[in-house]
């Protein structure tokens, strides 16, 4: 290494100093650790007390981890592919020469941006059976009156439509990435004679697969980690039906003192995300294109 | 939209009429959408400025009967809303200091210096996206716990002068495609990259950190999961857990909570709508293959 290799090395190490400290201390540090409080009985003071697989084998038989996986795959299975699908229309909508776009735009994305607490109290008033706007749209239509929150099947289906208002935000992501196609693709498969959903099929959805798996790999992110609407809004009600992963994972840390378990809890999560996460990659290589640019 | 773009020939088409068909389908869609997605917030205003009376009226009103606006200062009033603003305002500023500062810093070093294993370690900085956060929770509130932290805002501040990937990411995006002579040049009159960072390049990147401390601000703003667990003083409260006092009497004041909500979401809304551009610049840009 010449001398100025050596200058540029330390100085580019000095510049990205505030990272490799965070990385190490907010990240690998916190990692390994509750890596090791898995295999302990702690209750967040004194001494953790090793117990080998002791909360691994507990997992396997309580029934409140499993109701709250399944709760958690429901959700995420549900609420990614339909963000997805809404995202896509809403971007390919979007995409026609409409002069008040800048309107469906702004609306569209809005919601994104709001805090999900704030949204999550509206969305219980908006949802209450007797004196919510919901059902009250409903009964136009001939609609009985639907227990939203109070029904175990709907309160999970109302966290999944709630989750449908961050939809906005990744319509544009489509929407930018759809401009990006190159115009010629277009007007010669016109002069072939496709139609609309021709174009559709076989030129906008083969290139927009970078972006589609880009929202599948967030989404399901964000879908394992889900917490904050059910903590507002039924508080993992009714009977424990949107107890979500990381919904349990907080009780036991911060409610039950089981932290030992919590964290064998977060350890299991995070061996999930990654072996899904790494499924998915492997699979997208199917279906994604990344033959033209933009 | 261009103006380049509507100027192309009209000239008969016999798909003319599919394409116009095309663009009603569109904006029926879009409209649909539109009135669903800002559905929320059209309830939330309109309870807020109902009176007790009108709230258990079954059917619901649409628009409320008489304007209540002092359900504002009623709201503000029953819960200490200006001490938990203070808080908010305090974490959200800070955080975003800190997020400007360090992130365009690490950026520089990840794009505007050329040294060995770089962009390796760039690689690992995006990895780190995906490593879910709660498998670092625990150990972080423990570890905060011994330091004395926990009822303090230092859990939620400290760590945003610490660099967040997502941001690096896009500075760095932003800062590469800054010409490379203007680093050159500075350096044969004898800059070094500490200089040439904040006198040439921290000028030219300027929208881009408007995204960072834009998207900063937003996320210490709406943040709810770090202050839940890390504040526990009612006094130390922010907004985002500060609402919920709303609800912990016996019979929720749907009214009030309302009115509070709509103050809390409207400076996001008006910064929103002013930096619009930035925003989808922002989510666009980090989304980038």
């Amino acid at each position: 290494m010449s001398r100025r290799e050596r200058y540029n090395l330390m100085i580019g190490l000095l510049f990205i100093s505030p990272w490799v400290i965070g990385f190490l201390a907010f990240l690998v540090y916190p990692i390994i650790s509750s890596a090791y409080l898995s295999f302990t009985r702690f209750s967040g003071f004194g001494a953790a007390q090793w117990i080998g697989w002791g909360n691994y084998t507990r997992m396997a038989g309580d029934a409140l981890f499993w109701k709250s996986l399944y709760n958690t795959a429901y959700y995420t299975l549900l609420a990614v592919p339909i963000g997805v699908v809404v995202a896509i229309v809403l971007a390919v909508a979007m995409n026609q020469r409409l002069r008040e776009i800048p309107i469906y735009r702004a609306a569209l994305y809005l919601p994104s941006v709001l805090p999900i607490y704030a949204l999550s109290f509206i969305f219980i008033w908006l949802l209450n059976p007797r004196y919510g706007l919901i059902n009250l749209v409903l009964h136009w239509f001939g609609v009985p009156p639907i227990d939203w929150l109070g029904n175990p099947d709907w309160a999970k289906f109302s966290i999944v439509l709630l989750a449908q208002l961050g939809a906005g935000q990744y319509a544009l992501i489509f929407l930018a990435s759809i401009r990006g196609i190159p115009q010629t693709l277009y007007d010669s498969a016109e002069i072939d004679g496709a139609s609309q959903w021709h174009k559709f099929r076989f030129i906008t959805l083969p290139l927009i697969t970078p972006v589609i798996l880009y929202d599948v790999i967030i989404g399901l992110g964000l879908g394992l980690q889900v917490f904050a609407p059910s903590y507002i809004i039924t508080g993992g009600g009714p009977v424990n039906s949107t107890l979500f992963y990381v919904y349990y994972l907080y009780n036991n840390a911060f409610r039950y003192s089981q932290v030992g378990y919590a964290s064998a809890l977060s350890w299991v999560l995070f061996i999930l995300s990654v072996v899904l996460a790494y499924g998915v990659f492997r699979w997208s290589r199917r279906w994604v294109n990344y033959e033209v640019g933009s | 939209m261009e103006s380049k773009s509507l100027e192309r020939p009209r000239t008969p088409d016999p798909r003319r009429s599919a394409r116009n068909r095309g663009l009603w389908i569109s904006r029926i869609i879009l409209i649909v959408a539109a009135v669903l997605y800002v559905t929320p917030m059209y309830w939330m205003i309109s309870t807020a400025l109902k009176g007790p009376t009108e709230l258990a009226v079954y059917p619901p009103t649409l628009l409320p009967q008489e304007w209540h606006w002092e359900n504002f200062s009623k709201a503000v009033g029953y819960i200490p809303f200006g001490r938990y603003l203070v808080n908010t305002l305090v974490i959200t500023l800070f955080s975003v200091i800190g997020a400007v500062i360090s992130n365009l810093v690490v950026a520089y070093g990840f794009s505007r210096i050329q040294w060995k294993g770089r962009d390796l370690i760039f690689g690992l900085v995006v990895a780190t996206i995906f490593v879910p956060f709660p498998v670092t929770v625990i150990p972080l509130f423990v570890t905060f716990a011994k330091l004395g932290w926990i009822n303090t805002f230092l859990p939620l501040i400290v760590p945003t002068f610490f660099a967040n990937p997502f941001y690096v990411f896009l500075l760095r995006q932003f800062l590469m495609q800054i010409p490379f002579e203007i680093s050159e040049s500075a350096k044969v009159d004898g800059a070094s990259e500490w200089q040439i960072l904040w006198h040439l390049i921290l000028p030219l990147a300027r929208p881009a950190i408007a995204v960072v401390a834009i998207f900063a601000a937003i996320a210490a703003w709406n943040d709810f999961f770090g202050p839940l667990i890390y504040l526990q003083d009612e006094s130390k409260y922010t907004l985002s857990i500060g609402l919920q006092m709303f609800r912990s009497t016996h019979q929720v004041e749907w009214s009030l909570l309302m009115a509070a909500s709509t103050l809390v979401v409207l400076p996001v809304i008006i910064i929103f709508l002013l930096f619009q551009r930035s925003f989808i610049e922002g989510i666009t840009l980090g989304s980038i293959k």
